[in-house]
């Protein structure tokens, strides 16, 4: 089951570049919640301090509270703890290109120690079939890489890879902004489905996707964030006279 | 400003709905003109008129169709075009009312003229004052003025109310004049339904403008299911 997210006066700075700053928000579980606001408004800062991702570049540095279902993911458990229980799913679909799909999948299982081939079997299976996936790929789990699916399929292979080991949490960093409508669809669909199991947070730059697929938008601008309320307020009638420029498209 | 030319077309599509409205405003004061001095020429104006209106309605909403499918507008903008799309058919149906004052002036003409004892102009200059009224509210986006045209509506309720009750005496003790009573009824019934659309016109301003919806009085349960069901968060330190 997802778990509700916590996050109190987060900062964050890349060298001097103080990228986030003092941001406060609780996401509730088992809903999607998208983040949307201009490049380089700290979004996608935002959402790898949520599972320690940022801290992997050194001139990072990240001070106040996360707690992921209670724990704060800074203290309380380990980085690799953190990203086991907190997915993550990038813009580009980045399934490691010489495994075969199956192997892709049960990569984060075997790196946690599980070699028991028939809960491996299983594992993969149910993530395919989470990740909408399965139908697609079933006959050819092991002789096809995951670099021979289309740009869609990889992405879902990405998802399944996420799911295997087990997540509360799915962070995705514009999922399918590389992809073409169907598969787009795909990926909003699945989102719909998964955020009975797990809680998600989207980060987006078409609002459309975010308003189609979230319960809750936060508007993030110049590592601020200004605006967190239900995707329908914000898209209808929003708080912030800054909200609405962005989303009318007014900026400029 | 970006989005220049999605800018463009909303200005265009406001000053199109602008131009609608004030024909059918017109035909609202030619038609109760038409009513006073008994002249059908004027008639054939309103009528003319309201087939401008409603080939003006089409284009509006063809406009209003295509921002929404090619501009997907969002916020205040897609509360405006839905304001528009509503206002238009309101106003649409106001040169509707103008054309069943204009046949029933027609109507009339087959029968002696008679003076009926209720002030037929004055309850078209309280209606016709309300659209204008509305219709300024929506150039100057400003909902308190379009707020004090809902409050104009039930004068011209209790004018309407008075003129029924005056004319359907009329023709308990005159029922020789039965059928200019019912037409000067029909007229006062038209009038009313005028002050109704301009209230509606009203209504969707307010919408557009400050996204509440205050209509059949759910202004004030709506902005307290909002707060209490929206969630949303204090953001602290975003001004």
């Amino acid at each position: 089951m997802g778990v509700s997210i916590e996050v109190t006066g987060l900062n964050a700075w890349y060298g001097a570049n103080h990228t986030l700053q003092d941001i406060t928000l609780h996401i509730p579980a088992n809903e999607a919640t998208a983040l949307i606001g201009p490049s380089g408004c700290g979004k996608s800062t935002f959402v790898r301090c949520l599972n320690r991702m940022h801290e992997t570049n050194p001139i990072a540095k990240v001070t106040g509270d996360v707690k992921v279902g209670g724990m704060d993911i800074y203290s309380e458990i380990s980085a690799v703890e953190v990203r086991r229980r907190i997915g993550m799913v990038f813009q580009r679909p980045n399934p490691f290109p010489t495994m075969s799909i199956y192997d892709n999948v049960a990569s984060g299982l075997r790196l946690n120690g599980f070699r028991n081939r028939r809960v491996l079997d299983e594992v993969v299976e149910r993530s395919l079939k989470h990740a909408a996936l399965w139908d697609e790929v079933k006959d050819d789990l092991k002789k096809k890489s995951g670099a021979s699916l289309s740009g869609g399929q990889q992405q879902r292979l990405c998802i399944a890879r996420a799911l295997a080991v087990d997540p509360e949490v799915l962070l995705m960093d514009e999922p399918a902004s590389a992809l073409d409508p169907v598969s787009t669809a795909k990926i909003e669909d699945l989102i719909f489905q998964l955020k009975s199991q797990y809680t998600i947070v989207i980060v987006t730059h078409n609002m459309q996707q975010a308003a189609r697929v979230a319960e809750r938008t936060g508007f993030f601008l110049n590592g601020k964030l200004v605006e967190f309320d239900t995707t329908h307020k914000i898209f209808t009638n929003p708080g912030d006279k800054r909200t609405e420029d962005y989303i009318t498209g007014r900026f400029g | 400003m970006t989005r220049i030319r999605f800018q463009r077309n909303l200005d265009d599509l406001k000053e199109k709905l602008l131009v609608m409205a004030g024909m059918a405003e017109q035909s609202i004061q030619r038609a109760v003109e038409a009513y006073r001095v008994r002249d059908l020429s004027i008639c054939d104006l309103v009528d003319r008129g309201e087939m401008a209106i409603n080939r003006l309605e089409r284009e509006i909403d063809q406009m209003a169709l295509d921002l929404l499918a090619m501009e997907q507008p969002m916020a205040i903008d897609l509360r405006f075009i839905l304001a528009v799309i509503k206002i238009n058919a309101d106003v649409e149906r106001v040169g509707d009312s103008a054309r069943s004052i204009s046949d029933r002036v027609r109507a009339l003409q087959d029968f002696p003229a008679a003076e009926m004892p209720i002030d037929i102009p004055r309850i078209a200059n309280l209606a016709s004052g309300m659209v204008r009224r509305a219709l300024q509210a929506f150039i100057e986006g400003d909902a308190d003025m379009a707020e004090s045209v809902l409050k104009m509506d039930d004068s011209v309720d209790k004018l309407n109310g008075s003129a029924h009750t005056t004319l359907l005496n009329l023709m308990k003790a005159q029922p020789v004049l039965a059928p200019q009573a019912l037409n000067a009824l029909m007229i006062s019934r038209a009038l009313e339904r005028v002050a109704d659309h301009a209230t509606n016109i009203a209504e969707d301003v307010i919408f557009w403008v400050r996204g509440a919806d205050v209509r059949h009085h759910m202004g004030a349960t709506a902005a307290r299911v909002n707060s209490h069901a929206a969630g949303g968060q204090t953001v602290p330190g975003s001004q």
